[in-house]
């Protein structure tokens, strides 16, 4: 981007003041802040900062340094990726886009004062809030599993080391060994994200543990991309992989961290690496702010405004939208209609009608990819889908070889989207 | 008595025939054909029996066969993408080809500005109709499902965009095409000329380019919006 003076100005001010408070740098600029620098939340707070140049003074909460995209964390597992690879810092938005960058989590939020506090002890007023924490865990969802346990049986769900911890633990199997993972029911982050996770682990036994076993328990009846991954499996791993569907017990499951077993319908498995995915829900500071509607927090589809509080907007996984699933890239595509929305109301910027899209890839096998991807539109009702397409079965390895590195394309596109 | 049936049989063929030939219009006229292809085809395509390839492929058995097809042919990056997507040259895409080689393939190295007469399209057809063995979607018998070509009136390619819109529906397009123009895996969109971005986008809404999530981005985008976008990336570097 063109840095220009405004933006200058404004990273220079944020600079000059920016200890030991940083919160005091606004000057009269209305103050956006926004909470969580993932794919939704660096988004916005990127585009709200360039678009306005230097109009709205744009705060990105967000407690780690390095952020690890959850997108290509499987790939990681699968060796196809290192981990500094998906590794992403916040220095050129701070420094390119004048954003007050804090590493801090946020505790609070005061809806009628209109300000966040922060673990650290700071608070920060704003005038527009946006929300874009992920998910957290519903607990009790797998009996025998809470978050203490994350250790032994890690989810691998928020990438970075936990998904270090679930690639050590399979590499330490004995040969022959079962790795286990417990499929989250629906809506959860990134619907296909369980299944190319077992096609990465599945890879990497073929290579290094060609006897072991990996035995899926599903609350769900069907998954997303199914005939693609079943078709794949049965190619590249035949009969490695095993599934159990709710018909068979996989709703009823239970599992035991210390004994390291998984107990499915009574029947008691040992297991020597266990990947739990349980049932997921807002990120917590959602339920804090009292926005969230049973798990998940409701948003007006135009603006992706909080049908609670008009000056808050949530974005991705969080939310209750409608027919988008939870996934960075639509998280990034929310973003974007959050922060024209933002900046509209702030300083009278052009608005237009919001438009929304995802596509998701997933790698079954090397150069083996596959995607599945929507157009959305926004009703009164909900966040609409209009026209969709998804990969074919039996498809040749030129086009499977190009999905993939087209890919490999949108991960450069969608990271320097983000981060700058 | 034998006489008779004899007759019948052959106002029964001749009715045969008279029907094909009122459903079955033929492409163009071959023999014209042949001529225009010399003038026009011939410096870098050979076909027929003894074709080769030259500075392009021999287009031997062109109908119905994947495009980028000939391993020992060096193509551009750009057909061997459309390949991988599906493309696959029938009838109408050749035509659409012929008429406008980048509006389908905006990175060929066919280095030819296009047939722009229908009728010159319609007789180098009906000639290299007669080196395809097994011709594949060739709709002799029903020339009303035909489409012609990247249907753009004069109208829609002077709409001028609206730069502005134009960069905030870019924030769809920038999630994975790189907005300083890197491309690895999926290609750059900025800085083209105006018209070959609209020329290209409407291919994809008409699904004569194959990529089925362009197809998809493209299917929903209005002809202002289509504008709005070139005006937009046509200013990035």
């Amino acid at each position: 981007m063109t840095i220009n003076r405004r933006i200058f100005l404004g990273t220079a001010a944020a600079a000059t003041m920016a200890a030991p408070m940083v919160m005091g740098a606004s000057h009269g600029r209305p103050r956006v802040v926004v909470i969580g620098g993932g794919a939704g939340g660096a988004t916005a707070a990127r585009y709200v900062a360039k678009d306005s140049k230097g109009e709205i003074d744009v705060t990105l909460v967000e407690p780690t340094r390095s952020y690890y995209t959850c997108f290509f964390s499987n790939l990681y597992i699968g060796g196809f990726r290192e981990l500094s690879s998906i590794a992403h810092s916040y220095g050129t938005l701070a420094s390119e886009y004048g954003i007050n960058v804090v590493h801090d989590w946020a505790v609070g939020i005061d809806r009628d004062a209109k300000t966040v506090s922060l673990a650290g002890g700071d608070t920060l007023p704003y005038d527009r809030l946006i929300l874009s924490p992920g998910i957290d865990f519903v607990e009790g969802a797998v009996p025998g599993w809470d978050i203490s346990q994350q250790g032994r049986m890690p989810h691998a769900y928020k990438a970075g080391s936990q998904t270090e911890l679930l690639k050590a633990q399979i590499e330490a199997m004995p040969e022959g060994g079962v790795f286990a993972m417990v499929a989250p029911p629906n809506p959860y982050r990134c619907p296909p994200g369980p299944y190319e996770r077992v096609s990465m682990v599945a890879h990497k036994l073929r290579e290094e543990n060609p006897t072991a076993k990996i035995l899926i328990v599903d609350p769900k009846q069907n998954f997303s991309k199914q005939a693609l991954f079943e078709e794949g499996w049965a190619k590249h791993y035949g009969g490695m992989i095993e599934r159990i569907g709710p018909d068979f017990g996989g709703e009823n499951v239970s599992v035991d961290p210390m004994a390291m077993t998984v107990t499915i319908d009574g029947a008691v498995e040992n297991v020597d690496a266990c990947n739990v995915i349980p049932a997921q829900k807002a990120g917590r500071i959602c339920e804090l702010a009292g926005i969230t509607e049973g798990n998940w927090a409701p948003v007006v589809p135009q603006t992706m405004q909080s049908r609670m509080d008009e000056n808050i907007h949530v974005l991705g996984d969080a939310t209750n939208q409608g027919d988008m699933p939870k996934s960075g890239f639509s998280a990034n595509s929310q973003a974007k209609v959050a922060a024209m929305a933002v900046r509209g109301a702030l300083t009278d910027s052009r608005v237009f009608p919001a438009k929304f899209s995802n596509t998701c890839w997933s790698l079954i096998d090397t150069e083996d990819g596959v995607k599945v991807g929507a157009t959305y539109e926004a009703t009164d009702e909900k966040i609409a889908k209009v026209d969709g397409f998804i990969s074919d079965t039996g498809e040749d390895e030129d086009l499977r070889r190009q999905t993939f590195e087209e890919s490999l394309g949108w991960y450069a596109g969608i990271t320097s989207d983000m981060f700058g | 008595m034998r006489h008779a049936v004899l007759i019948l049989s052959v106002c029964a063929a001749i009715t045969t025939a008279a029907r094909a030939e009122e459903g079955a219009r033929p492409i163009g006229d071959a023999e014209r054909g042949e001529t225009v292809f010399a003038r026009k085809c011939a410096s870098c395509h050979q076909v027929g029996p003894d074709a080769r390839h030259r500075i392009g492929p021999h287009l031997n058995g062109i109908f119905g066969r994947k495009a980028a097809s000939f391993p020992e042919f060096n193509y551009s990056r750009s057909i061997e993408r459309a390949r991988d997507d599906g493309l696959v040259w029938d009838l109408r895409r050749l035509d659409a080809y012929l008429e406008n080689p980048k509006a389908l393939v905006s990175g060929t190295r066919m280095n030819f500005a296009g047939l722009k007469n229908q009728r010159d399209r319609d007789d180098v057809l009906a000639y290299l109709r007669i080196f395809s063995d097994n011709p594949q979607n060739i709709p002799e018998a029903a020339p009303t499902a035909r489409k012609m070509e990247v249907d753009l009136p004069e109208e829609v390619l002077s709409i001028e965009g609206d730069a502005a819109f134009g960069e905030y529906l870019s924030s769809e397009c920038t999630t994975c095409h790189q907005v300083d123009g890197d491309n690895d895996g999926i290609p750059s969109i900025t800085g083209w000329p105006e018209e070959d971005f609209v020329v290209a986008m409407h291919a994809y809404k008409q699904k004569l380019r194959p990529h089925p999530v362009m197809q998809m981005m493209a299917g929903r985008l209005s002809d202002e919006e289509i504008a709005a976008l070139a005006a937009y990336f046509k200013g990035l570097e």
